[in-house]
């Protein structure tokens, strides 16, 4: 259990539309600092538009969404100076294809931290040493592989110094071989105090680095429970059927 | 009987240098024929004087070369303020805005369903006089309020073409809106651009003759004064096209170049 240590991410509430299709019905969830929550559920159950309605990729048009203690009415950005403190992994890595790695990491410290170069290379070289790719920072993205490109895209907000990371299905696009490799990184961050969110639905990983897993459906949170609880012993019928289908496969084979 | 043509050099130099120069010859012939027949007397040699003359050992620019600097000048004054208009119209039609969206719907009808010369006419004779514009301005204006049109379409092709998550990326990171174009997204949409855009700079130069009839000094009406002045008609009409044809060619060439150098990067 992870206590009840003061949100930082809190959603009241929260509804939102997709023209008439609703993807989130009254999502109430708070995510404590420090905190490591994975949110796992059908494709189509709001699991993503949830995530990027914390850093406001979306916005919600009902109910409250809080940030580090902001509050975030229906269709309110992010305050500039949040933006960065919050960073996001995404599914297709979005590194920009005509920088070089080093530069990818060294940009946005230069831009909004007020590093000179020198700084801000120096810094994307250390986060580079950290998901072990220090020796790709002069090759261009489309230079490296799958699963390099995701770490880079992780040294990249780790820059930032962000208190909240997001990641939104980080593995979904890599070839089996190379999702081990970005789990890792991911693994090793947990102690690093930063806030993550993560979705995806590589269920060991769940078990292994979350302290809390988020079940969504049809756009709502079905259960939320420790890893433990909730695959051990999940209490709603619709969760058992979720974990039954996906995890019948790996069980079997 | 057939097999030296069938290999790939002979074929290549077939299609690369026979063939054309064939096409030349008798384009050539043709011309020299007509002209016997009208009884055109050929007189190349003073054509030299109308590009560069000498005197006391000293060269200087002859007209045709005079005009082409103020071609060239203009064309890429307007080069310039056409990006500008281009991309400035481009951000409007996408953005949020329905009177920007408007605008700039408005000013792309206007400019696509309205002939140039006229265009011209109506800068130089309404609006110069009233905005105090004098001719050079006046040609600038308008060749580049007219080329910016087209090349606004090619913009928002080029920037529609930038996947969404580019932009996403620079966002999350905390970029500012100016800097996640400045440095995500216009960089790699001027990439994309730089073989249509290369095609809007030919256009420019070729367009920009049609400045002559304001009586600016350009290249094409350097040409017109001349032959009435001399009467070369042929000798100087084939000249003006020869230099447009350089200068165009060099543009192409130039871009395809850089082309290159960029996908080897």
């Amino acid at each position: 259990m992870s206590g009840e240590p003061k949100p930082i991410i809190a959603f009241e509430d929260v509804s939102k539309w997709f023209g008439t299709f609703q993807v989130l019905r009254d999502v109430d969830l708070g995510i404590g600092e420090g905190e490591c929550v994975v949110i796992c559920g059908p494709s189509g159950s709001g699991k993503s538009t949830l995530i990027r309605c914390i850093n406001r990729l979306e916005t919600h048009d009902q109910g409250a969404v809080r940030v580090h203690g902001v509050p975030l009415g229906p269709g309110e950005r992010l305050p500039r100076e949040l933006r960065g403190k919050i960073g996001m992994v995404f599914q297709s890595f979005n590194l920009f294809p005509h920088m070089t790695v080093l530069r990818n990491l060294a940009l946005a410290p230069m831009r909004n931290l007020g590093m000179d170069k020198d700084k801000a290379e120096e810094t994307a070289l250390a986060y580079l040493e950290r998901v072990h790719i220090g020796d790709q920072a002069e090759k261009y993205p489309d230079q490296l592989s799958g699963g390099q490109q995701q770490r880079v895209a992780i040294a990249r907000a780790l820059c930032m110094q962000p208190d909240i990371l997001l990641f939104d299905e980080p593995t979904s696009s890599l070839d089996p071989e190379m999702i081990r490799e970005v789990l890792d990184v991911i693994f090793e961050l947990t102690d690093s105090g930063i806030t993550m969110v993560c979705v995806t639905h590589e269920m060991g990983f769940a078990r292994k680095v979350s302290d809390r897993v988020v079940f969504m459906d049809h756009g709502e949170i079905v259960e939320s429970a420790a890893p433990d609880a909730f695959f051990d012993a999940p209490r709603e019928e619709r969760t058992r059927a979720f974990l039954n289908q996906i995890l019948h496969y790996e069980a079997s084979a | 009987m057939i097999g030296p043509f069938r290999r790939p050099w002979v074929r290549r130099a077939l299609s690369n240098w026979i063939q054309p120069a064939a096409i030349a010859g008798i384009l050539v012939f043709a011309v020299m024929r007509g002209a016997e027949n009208i009884n055109y007397r050929w007189q190349w040699y003073r054509v030299d004087d109308f590009l560069f003359t000498s005197e006391n050992g000293s060269w200087a620019a002859g007209p045709l070369v005079q005009g082409l600097f103020v071609t060239l000048e203009i064309s890429v004054l307007s080069l310039v303020l056409t990006l500008v208009i281009g991309l400035a119209t481009a951000l409007l039609r996408l953005s949020s805005s329905v009177v920007g969206r408007g605008l700039a719907r408005g000013y792309l009808e206007l400019i696509r369903n309205t002939p140039l010369l006229i265009q011209l006419y109506v800068m130089y004779f309404v609006l110069g006089p009233i905005l105090g514009w004098g001719q050079t301005t006046t040609a600038i204006a308008c060749l580049a309020a007219f080329q910016g049109a087209y090349t606004s379409e090619i913009f928002r092709a080029g920037l529609r073409a930038i996947p969404r998550g580019q932009v996403e990326a620079g966002d999350s990171l905390g970029l500012t809106r100016l800097d996640n174009y400045r440095y995500v997204i216009l960089p790699q949409v001027l990439r994309n651009m730089l073989p249509p855009l290369t095609n809007e700079a030919v256009s420019l130069v070729k367009n920009s003759s049609i400045v002559s009839v304001i009586a600016i000094f350009d290249l094409t009406t350097q040409g017109r004064n001349l032959i009435a002045d001399t009467f070369l008609t042929f000798e100087i009409w084939l000249t003006v096209a020869a230099i447009y044809l350089a200068v165009t060619l060099a543009l192409s060439t130039a871009a395809a170049m850089a082309e290159r150098r960029r996908a080897g990067a």
